[in-house]
């Protein structure tokens, strides 16, 4: 019994690997974890696909309701959130599969296509919803 | 002396080994590269058919019932936006299976919430082929 407490104890003295809250933040570092939690982002956000397509198979009434609520501030922010999540995410994938053939691994180009992912991804989603609200005339 | 460089197998795989384990060239995980590879051919399709369903999906912001019905009784959208949710699918079913891989803090919780994420992606995933197969063939 005093041994087991001795070992948990020692165990419990051990320093820890350093985590994401002991370094700062590189530019790579940030869009690598941008790139999975987009992911999981994306991964909820099917529901949203899935309720609109649902809602426009329903009829009028169901889908004018549905839309009424994306049409909301929060509505507008969280759809907004999903095009930027969809495109910083496809981004970031065109990133790796540069990696993935061996090119690109020198530190000019990881901080270079870092700051293009985020430069990239923030344009192409303003530009589909500039293209988007164009149809409407709103702008 | 022997002519070939190939280390002696050890009794346990000379014995154990089957031609076709030998053959398949797997180890106890018995997976290789699947993941890291379907990863990135569903990751292909998904930047290709996202632009081709983005481009159009932004057309209908503000848009009434009929109107979307219409884009989506059409096989310009309507065929990208199930290979989309097929491919999707299968991404996101891999990407979330590395989070949960990388966090489960228990064996038990993995294995159930590995089992969850198959669950998850079936069932949104079947939902969004519904709703636009039920549009399709006229809704």
């Amino acid at each position: 019994m005093a041994s087991a407490e001795t070992h948990a104890s020692k165990r419990k003295q051990r320093p820890l690997s350093p985590h994401l809250q002991i370094y700062s933040p590189l530019i790579n570092m940030v869009m690598s974890i941008l790139h999975r939690i987009t992911g999981a982002a994306l991964y909820v956000g099917t529901l949203l696909l899935a309720w609109w397509l649902i809602a426009a198979a329903t009829g009028p009434d169901y889908f004018n309701f549905v839309g009424g609520l994306l049409a909301s501030p929060i509505g507008l922010f969280v759809l907004f959130g999903y095009t930027w999540a969809l495109l910083h995410h496809m981004v970031g994938g065109l990133r790796h599969f540069v990696w993935d053939t061996g090119r690109g691994f020198d530190l000019a180009s990881i901080d270079a296509m870092s700051w293009g992912t985020i430069i990239i991804s923030l344009v192409l989603s303003v530009g589909i919803w500039a293209w988007g609200l164009m149809a409407k005339g709103i702008i | 002396m022997s002519t070939t460089l190939r280390p002696t197998p050890s009794p346990t795989e000379a014995h154990i080994r089957t031609p076709l384990a030998k053959a398949r060239g797997l180890g106890s995980a018995h997976s290789g590269t699947e993941h890291f590879w379907h990863q990135r051919v569903t990751g292909v399709a998904n930047a290709v058919l996202v632009i081709v369903v983005l481009v159009q999906v932004a057309r209908l912001t503000g848009a009434d019932h009929a109107t979307v019905k219409a884009a989506l009784k059409s096989p310009l959208l309507s065929m990208p936006l199930l290979l989309l949710i097929l491919s999707g699918m299968v991404h996101m079913r891999l990407g979330m299976q590395t989070i949960i891989e990388d966090y489960a803090s228990s064996e038990g919780a993995k294995v159930v919430a590995l089992m969850l994420n198959t669950f998850f992606v079936i069932l949104v995933g079947f939902a969004c082929v519904y709703a636009v197969a039920k549009i399709s063939f006229g809704a």
